[in-house]
């Protein structure tokens, strides 16, 4: 039954790695806007090469190959 | 990349979606309906930005309208840049730009594409809610001048008004920290009732139990004091607040029981005796962070907070002695200083004209549409809008002290308690709360004292101060009033604050202001009455009236447009300012005006125009020489407005307050009955006045107004409703923003605020319902922490569900909309 002390632990670990995640998602001003978001996924992938933020350069090139 | 959609219809602009009337230009095989439009597309085209038009179908903002391009000369000034911007220095410069015209998610698209028109744009970052766009500018590459004029070149003017100056967009969010604490409270919450979850099934007993319970119990104090510290500290700082104002609101209470609930758990924890109640604990502070989030629940796409220089803009064109014009900000402008302004631009301060002629209108303090017409030397008073030719002016008096913004110098305005003054009935009751509850504690605790010893007494004690701790009370008035504002906002009332509800629950006295509130600002009705006239007859009646911008030609030119598809210039017109038209077509002479005019045009003696029995404006009609009718216009009630009157008369004294003159007097007598509540050429200080008198007899005053001139009015009564056609154009400042089509629900939305009330008061009676089982429970000692872990949640949840569902079923009842 000791491996409980060792589970509990762990599974406390978890929840607070999320907690941090949670901490950081509403620091850096996702809750900020909650409409916005919403709409930004319909602009579509494919068109990607025309956005220029850094989190899609990647993908960009991806699709230059 | 660039497909074009199967679907390009023949005649609807590509850009805007408009039909293409006049005339259509073709590019690319796409049809605009004006060069604006084309330059646009052609700006979109050149950068690659064309998904702009496949994520929506005609996105665009016409453009025709903005012939007259605003004049951005004064983001040259340094000045004025380090003032309007949230931050800049040698290289950056960022700042937040209010953009109306914002709609859809291809203008969301576009501005965050903004980098492709101009690389100067480091970041655009596009809130759709506030209808903001945030901008990091590169000032080497290109200046905030340039970004603004290439963002009116395509449609998205943004509003550049007086109060930006010195506002600093704030990036502070308090939002957030409530999220945080939410967050905190419930992820102890969460933990704690896990690990607690043993001890409900009574584990302990066995051999491990001890080690498990000490376990447990460390990781339950652990877990709660971030909450205690961190979660709950507004509700002690604020209790603590109160009680050093010798004060006592709903927080103490709730901080006693906080309070209690903490301390005993620890000590239970610590000295083995029990297993405390640290889920019951944080599972409270959890609810009641929920309940604070509703309640901060806002529409903040919508300003109740706006004043004058929401309205006037930044800078105007003043001209020296040599003639050049340079821009001058508001803030700067004296008396005595020559300004040049164009059409659709706002006279800043109370002038003097120094052109010869100009029209302008006050829609925007009175409401009335209709340009007037002012002579050299004529007084043009602060917030008219110059339509048609520019023109020069002279100021007057400084942006501050003229005619309409000295309404905001009045102490209505400097005094701003009436939302401190705010409070909901459960602060109000928290005292007797209070007081009953340490009472019913203490005697508890005494009897337990004589009965059973110290250690049981303390017990008790504790046990009823946390159990009593009200937390459905606490969430009742934040969840009714917050269910109440969703209800309200699908039925078109956006209220600033849910406690401003109890003052529209308790009105006794209802003011309408009467252009644009009661009548309808677009659609004034134009009648003819006289002969019939044939369709070759209409086209040269409009005709005529076409090459005039007096207002009542402009009128009969809206009235006859729609059946009409082309019209003629005449080979010879003329207009008399004030009295009428002349125009002359192959043959046919038209005259259009007073009865006066008329017979000096034509041949017609006076006596042959009959005098008209209405008592608004008319224009007579001659057809070569020969009287054919009259045209009267009168503003268009708007629908419902007799029954909403009807209505409202049992109930609640109506009165209306106007500034115009008495014309309709008649025509209002028979909708409020009684002559004496209504009230004509009033000016914003007396309509402020006369709600304040109304108050002085003890009257609860709902006002409702929608012109600048109503702002004193609307800031002084008890429930300031500002009526809108277009809610997210501008409104005075008010308490809540009504659409124009809901005024004639203005009675049910009363009593459902009535309604609401009822429900809060039921609600604290089912929280109390809570409150005395557990009290049972206290007073003889059984308050195991299983019994509070069941109930405290099981009461919070019971009554949201309550106020939930009741304030529901009470707007279906009085038929107003519960979803969209």
């Amino acid at each position: 039954m000791e491996v409980i002390f060792m589970l509990i632990g762990f599974s406390l670990l978890v929840a607070i790695i999320f907690l941090v995640l949670f901490f950081w998602a509403v620091r850096s001003g996702q809750f900020d806007d909650q409409y916005t978001p919403s709409m930004r996924v319909l602009f579509d992938d494919k068109k990607s090469e025309q956005q220029q933020t850094t989190n899609n350069k990647n993908r960009d090139e991806e699709c230059h190959h | 990349m660039k497909e074009v959609k199967s679907t390009i219809s023949r005649d609807l602009c590509y850009h805007c979606g408009e039909q293409c009337e006049e005339s259509i230009i073709m590019l690319d095989d796409k049809p605009f309906c004006c060069a604006g439009c084309k330059t646009a597309y052609q700006i979109l085209d050149k950068s690659g930005l064309c998904n702009y038009y496949d994520l929506e179908s005609h996105p665009g903002i016409n453009l025709k309208s903005t012939k007259s391009r605003a004049r951005f000369d004064y983001l040259e000034d340094q000045e004025v840049i380090e003032r309007i911007s949230d931050f800049q220095n040698n290289q950056q410069l960022s700042v937040t730009l209010y953009i109306p015209n914002i709609h859809c998610t291809s203008c969301v698209w576009l501005l965050e594409n903004l980098q492709k028109l101009d690389d100067g744009v480091l970041q655009s970052t596009v809130n759709f809610m506030r209808h903001e766009l945030s901008l990091l500018v590169d000032i080497e590459k290109t200046s905030l001048r340039n970004v603004v004029e290439q963002l009116t070149t395509i449609g998205y003017e943004p509003e550049i008004r007086l109060d930006k100056l010195d506002a600093k967009t704030s990036k502070s969010h308090q939002n957030r920290s409530l999220w945080l604490k939410l967050g905190v409270a419930g992820f102890a919450f969460g933990n704690i009732m896990l690990f607690s979850f043993p001890d409900y099934l009574d584990f302990s007993s066995g051999g491990m139990g001890t080690h498990f319970q000490v376990f447990f119990g460390a990781l339950n104090i652990i877990l709660a004091v971030p909450v205690l510290v961190y979660s709950s500290s507004d509700y002690l700082k604020s209790a603590f607040a109160a009680l050093s104002q010798r004060g006592v609101n709903l927080d103490v209470p709730i901080s006693i029981g906080i309070v209690a609930l903490f301390s005993r758990s620890v000590y239970e924890i610590v000295t083995g005796v029990g297993t405390g109640y640290m889920d019951s604990f944080t599972g409270l502070i959890f609810f009641l962070l929920i309940g604070k989030l509703i309640q901060q629940k806002t529409f903040n796409r919508l300003s109740f907070d706006r004043d004058y220089r929401s309205y006037l803009p930044i800078a105007v064109n003043s001209v020296d002695a040599s003639g050049a014009e340079k821009s001058i900000s508001l803030d700067k402008l004296k008396p005595g200083i020559e300004i040049r302004l164009r059409n659709q631009e706002l006279v800043p301060c109370d002038s003097i004209l120094l052109s010869e002629k100009a029209f302008v209108d006050y829609s925007f303090i009175t409401g009335e549409s209709d340009p007037q017409e002012v002579n050299q030397g004529d007084h043009v008073y602060a917030g008219a809008r110059l339509t048609g030719t520019s023109a020069t002016l002279r100021t007057e008096e400084e942006v501050e002290n003229s005619y309409l913004t000295k309404l905001w110098n009045h102490e209505a305005f400097t005094n701003n308690d009436k939302e401190l003054k705010l409070t909901s009935f459960a602060d109000r009751i928290s005292p007797y709360f209070t007081v009953s509850v340490l009472g019913i504690s203490a005697l508890a605790g005494m009897y337990w004292l004589s009965a059973a010893g110290m250690e049981m007494a303390l017990s008790v004690f504790t046990a009823v101060l946390i159990i009593a701790c009200p937390c459905a009370l606490a969430l009742s008035t934040p969840f009714t009033l917050g269910s109440a504002l969703n209800v309200l906002s699908l039925n078109g009332l956006f209220v600033k604050n849910h406690l401003l509800l109890e003052n529209l629950s308790k009105a006794t006295s209802i003011v309408f202001d009467k252009t644009g509130t009661l009548t309808n600002k677009q659609d004034k009705n134009v009648q003819y009455i006289g002969e019939k006239l044939s369709e070759e007859q209409k086209i040269l009646i409009l005709s005529a009236c076409q090459q005039s911008i007096h207002p009542v030609s402009r009128k009969i030119v809206e009235h006859l447009v729609d059946d009409i598809e082309h019209t003629f210039r005449p080979d010879s017109f003329y207009e008399v300012s004030g009295k009428g038209i002349f125009a002359a077509f192959e043959g046919n002479l038209i005259c259009i005006g007073s009865r006066q005019f008329l017979s000096e045009q034509t041949n017609l003696s006076i006596s042959d125009i009959p005098v008209s029995e209405f008592d608004g404006t008319t224009a007579h009609l001659a057809i070569n020489g020969e009287y054919l009718g009259t045209f009267s216009f009168k503003a268009g009630l708007r629908d419902g407005i007799g029954n909403l009157l009807q209505s409202l008369k049992s109930s609640f004294k109506t009165f209306l307050i106007s500034g115009d003159n008495e014309s309709q007097r008649e025509e209002f007598a028979g909708l409020f009955g009684m002559d004496e509540s209504l009230l004509f050429n009033n000016s914003p200080e007396e309509k402020l006045e006369f709600i304040n008198n109304l108050q002085k007899d003890n009257q609860k005053v709902v006002m409702v107004g929608d012109g600048l001139n109503d702002a004193g009015a609307l800031k002084q009564s008890d429930f300031g409703i500002a009526l809108s056609d277009d809610i997210s154009s501008f409104s005075p400042a008010c308490d809540a923003i009504l659409e124009g089509d809901s005024l004639q629900d203005l009675n049910k939305f009363i009593r459902f605020s009535q309604a609401c009330m009822k429900i809060i008061i039921a609600s604290f009676v089912l929280s109390l319902l809570y409150n005395t089982i557990g009290l049972s429970f206290a007073i003889s000692g059984h308050l195991s922490p299983l019994v509070a872990a069941i109930l405290m949640p099981l009461s919070s949840v019971s009554v949201m569900v309550f106020t939930f569902l009741t304030t529901r079923y009470t707007a279906n009842k009085l038929g107003l909309a519960i979803w969209k």
